[in-house]
């Protein structure tokens, strides 16, 4: 594809059942994937999770050991890095140190013969805003700035696909945060499907317009931000995008719109539709802020979950809301985020409280509940000594 | 340095692993060189080593047979000269360590605030390798000769007897050894201590301990790797060198050391086995000394 | 190390200059033996002149020699640079098998003693009835140079991020641009610094080139050979350019590494 023209626009990318083994360790079990043309698509994962892989398949960098990458279509397993329509922003900028950044800029344009190929990198240099440094060499540049040289010497390709591999790990938050805006408002600007791999939750949902959460090696979930966010489907995504509060239990009965969950005793009720599984064994979850913060039994009414009481083992400031750490009485550790609406804190350290959240914000997720212990949280002390207590009643009783 | 350099590497054979056909091509040239002009010889020096005279031929005419005599012979021969070999080189190696450390602590550790002033100490220390190897010998042997300023002085002073020489003595051996192995024991011992945390003597100092306890618990093993180097690099060339210890330069009749045999053997007497035996056993002596050495020191990935 | 008495601070510094004064005596005084108008022998002062230096090749034999070296000396530093910098790339970037092997085998000529390697390419010279003279002398040195070479630009191929590289096939570069327009630049300090140091080397020998060489002459050899009946002064001036040129080589290298720090320090 080494001919001299740009690609017209953003390309659909199509991973059809991708496997990729190394030797000692697969990095990718089974990987089917659809990013749809000029999307802004990022991968979120922890380290080791094969989203670095995936992005190296697409490159060429890597082969697959199953599997077939189509991009617009066309199947490019077999082509070389430098035959496909594909360019990278790599972790580490990668910019080439013995030559200038204009140079470094119009490399892609020399080796494809595209016409003008200086004009063309002043042209993307601009649009980093760094035409006046053009003729400096890299090392001399800050942090951002090669950063900025490294997206400029990728897009001036107008590349079917651009990929970015954590691009702003290395900046500091600031930066960071500026260049998420400023990233997104050049995808908007020149239309390329952009795929963009990155550990941070954070930068995930405020840059793409879809997100693929990773965990060894495999897609747990995909979507847009917002709907991973309020209706994760497996705990991994509860915990790996914010904080949750899980919980285990069984379901003991169902209408058309909810089911209700028995948690130790107390009938918790989760709306039908946000609910992965109806029946058995579920966990189900709420995030911290939709929790509310009671200091006495608040009245039972429909359309709210009530637990309790509970005890305050820490209370963290931070500013916009307080976090409230309690242990609940054989259900373990909830965490409350509440709004800051008045100074001082709502409840101190030990008071007894109650959390109550409306049904609609709770969700329930499709993983099978884990073996061992009922509950996520429940090491603490606290606990650890109920159950003691709870054990030792149970033999008293039976003697 | 060049000892050092073989242990590093390893961390990145876990990057993108390639067509190995490109690896063949580009190691084969390489490695059929080295085979066929580093193995091939030392074989043919085995083989050497256990010939026998040809019946009928001339001096140097020798037939393939299995004579391992021949380093019975070689070590009654020259076991002294052996034996003195490995004294002065082991002697010569020492000294270049006692003299390199303190000057390599300087430029690598005291010199860090000016790295211009590091570099040009670090030329100077480099400088005699520009200078022919021979011709740096030969002046050392006339400054220190009976005539010149250094030894007439010390007779003067009644610091040497009147009748006693310097040159073509064993002393005057293991100094022309130390003194031009000298930069091979200072360049490694500089590269480690070069990159010495000075935080650490700090952390020494801070968990009580005096300054001189703190260069031994602290800086004397975190300088281990470099002075492995520096002694390898100057033991293995100081053990078979002959120049220093030639009558021309600074030896004298009762210095010849292994190198002096060999090279008499092979080139003058032709007799060739003997020269060879000499030589396998040199180098097999040097092999089990370095790795004995280095398996002590521990520092095995050293090799 | 023994900081808190005022005695302690300068005693490094004092015995640092002592010791490098010591390590330049025969340098002092080959160079001022160079400017001695001596007849035969120079071991004698028989007072100033700058005859010998510019009079070099009046003694035939000391030019002789010399061209010789350096007629070896570059070519070995070719042959020895390429076949060792191709080891190098093969070693830091492939995985092959024999690995262990190989390293063993680019280790041992180091850890060779010199008369050992000379002697076994001697008598395998020997043995296959080659004649010795400048060819064998160029083989010899570029064995043992090839080593050196490995290890010098291995140590540069180690620094050199592989992302780069892909960086350069991203962009559309195909193998071969990609090794000549980022790999081969980007190596290109590491292997002038081999070919150096291979030059030195090979231009110094003189226990190899001494079994290897037969009726020719180096400049080492020449020494050696003249040693018992004196060396002409013709041999210092020699010596004594070479020594400066290296110097200054080195000199301007390291000034120039200087000014281009310090001028990125002051952009950033």
């Amino acid at each position: 594809m080494a001919t001299g023209a740009f690609a017209e626009s953003g390309a659909d990318l199509e991973l059809v059942g991708i496997q990729k083994r190394f030797p000692g360790f697969t990095a990718i079990e089974h990987l089917d994937l659809t990013i749809p043309a000029g999307s802004f698509f990022a991968l979120l994962g922890p380290s080791g999770c094969g989203k670095t892989t995936t992005l190296r398949l697409v490159a060429g960098l890597e082969d697959p050991t199953e599997g077939k990458v189509l991009i617009g279509g066309k199947d490019v397993t077999k082509l070389k890095p430098y035959q496909r329509q594909v360019n990278t922003v790599f972790q580490s900028y990668a910019l080439f140190p013995h030559m200038t950044v204009l140079e470094n800029v119009a490399f892609g344009l020399r080796r494809r013969h595209i016409a003008d190929p200086v004009g063309k990198a002043h042209e993307a240099l601009r649009l980093v805003e760094l035409d006046h440094l053009a003729a400096r060499k890299p090392q001399q540049l800050s942090g951002g700035q090669q950063q900025r040289v490294a997206l400029a010497r990728a897009i001036v390709n107008r590349p079917a696909l651009l990929l970015l591999d954590e691009p702003l790990g290395a900046l500091d938050l600031k930066l960071r945060r500026q260049m998420q805006l400023e990233l997104k408002s050049i995808q908007e600007e020149v239309g390329l499907t952009f795929v963009h791999v990155t550990h941070d939750q954070e930068e995930a949902m405020t840059m793409a317009d879809t997100v693929a959460v990773m965990n060894k090696g495999e897609i747990e979930q995909l979507g847009a931000p917002q709907e991973l966010y309020e209706l994760p489907k497996t705990a991994f995504v509860a915990n790996f995008l914010g904080q949750s509060n899980l919980f285990t239990g069984k379901v003991t009965g169902s209408t058309s719109n909810s089911i209700s969950v028995d948690i130790e005793g107390v009938k918790i009720v989760v709306p039908t539709k946000r609910a992965q599984r109806h029946a058995g064994e579920v966990t189900i979850g709420v995030r911290p802020e939709k929790l509310h913060l009671h200091l006495s039994a608040p009245k039972q009414s429909a359309g709210v979950n009530v637990l309790g009481p509970g005890r305050i083992i820490d209370v963290s400031f931070s500013g916009v809301s307080t976090q409230y750490i309690l242990a609940i009485p054989g259900i373990g550790k909830v965490t409350v985020f509440e709004q800051n609406m008045k100074s001082g804190p709502v409840a101190a350290e030990g008071s007894e409280v109650w959390v109550s959240w409306d049904v609609e914000h709770g969700f329930g997720l499709a993983d099978e509940p884990a073996p061992g212990p009922k509950f996520a949280a429940d090491t603490d002390t606290a606990t650890i000594a109920m159950q003691k207590k709870h054990a030792l009643m149970s033999e008293l009783e039976e003697a | 340095m060049a000892f050092g350099a073989f242990a590093t590497g390893t961390a990145r054979e876990q990057g993108p692993r390639r067509k190995s056909r490109i690896a063949l091509l580009l190691l084969l040239p390489g490695i059929l060189y080295l085979m066929l002009f580093f193995l091939v010889p030392l074989v043919s020096l085995v083989l050497t080593s256990l010939q026998e005279p040809a019946p009928m031929g001339d001096i140097g005419e020798y037939q393939t047979a299995f004579k391992w005599e021949n380093y019975v012979d070689v070590i009654g021969t020259y076991g002294e000269h052996i034996l003195r070999s490995f004294i002065y080189a082991i002697l010569a190696t020492i000294f270049a360590l006692l003299f390199s450390y303190p000057l390599a602590y300087f430029i690598g550790v005291k010199a860090r605030r000016w790295p211009l002033v590091q570099n040009l100490l670090l030329v100077l220390v480099i400088a005699p390798f520009f200078i022919s190897f021979l011709l740096r010998t030969l002046a050392w042997k006339s400054i220190l000769s009976d005539e010149g300023v250094v030894i007439s002085g010390l007779k003067a002073l009644s610091l040497m007897a009147p009748d006693a020489h310097f040159t073509g003595t064993g002393a005057a051996v293991v100094f022309g050894l130390t003194y031009n192995f000298i930069p091979f024991m200072t360049l490694p011992l500089y590269s480690t201590l070069e990159r010495l945390d000075t935080r650490l003597l700090e952390a020494g100092g801070d968990l009580y301990s005096k300054p001189s306890t703190t260069f031994f618990k602290v800086t004397i093993p975190l300088s281990m790797s470099g002075i492995v180097s520096g002694v390898l690099l100057t033991f293995i060339p100081a053990a078979g060198d002959y120049i220093n210890a030639s009558r021309n330069f600074l030896g004298g009749s009762g210095t010849a050391m292994i190198g002096n045999v060999i090279e008499s053997n092979f080139l003058v007497t032709l007799n060739y086995p003997a020269a060879a035996s000499l030589s396998i056993i040199l180098m097999a002596v040097i092999l089990v000394m370095v790795t004995v050495y280095v398996k002590r020191s521990g520092t095995e990935d050293l090799l | 190390m023994s900081s808190k008495l005022g005695l302690g601070k300068w005693l490094l510094p004092a015995y640092a200059i002592v010791a490098l004064t010591f390590l330049m005596i025969p340098i002092a005084y080959t160079f001022i033996f160079s400017f001695n108008n001596s007849v035969k022998s120079n071991i004698v002062w028989r007072g100033f002149t700058f005859d010998k230096w510019l009079n070099v090749c009046n003694q035939q034999e000391v030019c002789e020699a010399f061209g010789n070296s350096i007629i070896i000396g570059v070519t070995a530093t070719i042959c020895a640079t390429i076949l060792g910098t191709m080891i190098a790339i093969a070693l830091v970037r492939y995985r092959f098998r024999f690995r262990a092997a190989i390293s063993l085998l680019l280790f041992l000529p180091m850890a060779t003693p010199e008369v050992v390697l000379g002697a076994g390419l001697a008598a395998e010279f020997l043995t296959a009835g080659v004649e010795k003279g400048l060819v064998t002398i160029i083989i010899a040195h570029t064995m043992f140079c090839v080593s050196f070479v490995v290890v010098t630009v291995k140590a540069r191929v180690s620094t050199l991020d592989p992302a780069l590289e892909e960086a350069g096939r991203d962009l559309y570069g195909s193998p071969n641009q990609v090794f000549w327009r980022i790999t081969f630049p980007l190596l290109l300090p590491g292997i002038i610094a081999a070919a150096l140091l291979s030059f030195a080397l090979s231009f110094d020998d003189f226990i190899i080139t001494y079994f290897n060489s037969g009726t020719t002459s180096t400049f080492p050899k020449y020494v050696y050979v003249s040693a018992a009946r004196g060396i002409p002064a013709e041999a210092n001036v020699i010596a004594s350019a070479v020594f400066f040129l290296a110097i200054i080589l080195v000199l301007i290298s390291q000034v120039s590494s200087a000014i281009r720090r310090k001028r990125l320090e002051k952009v950033s």
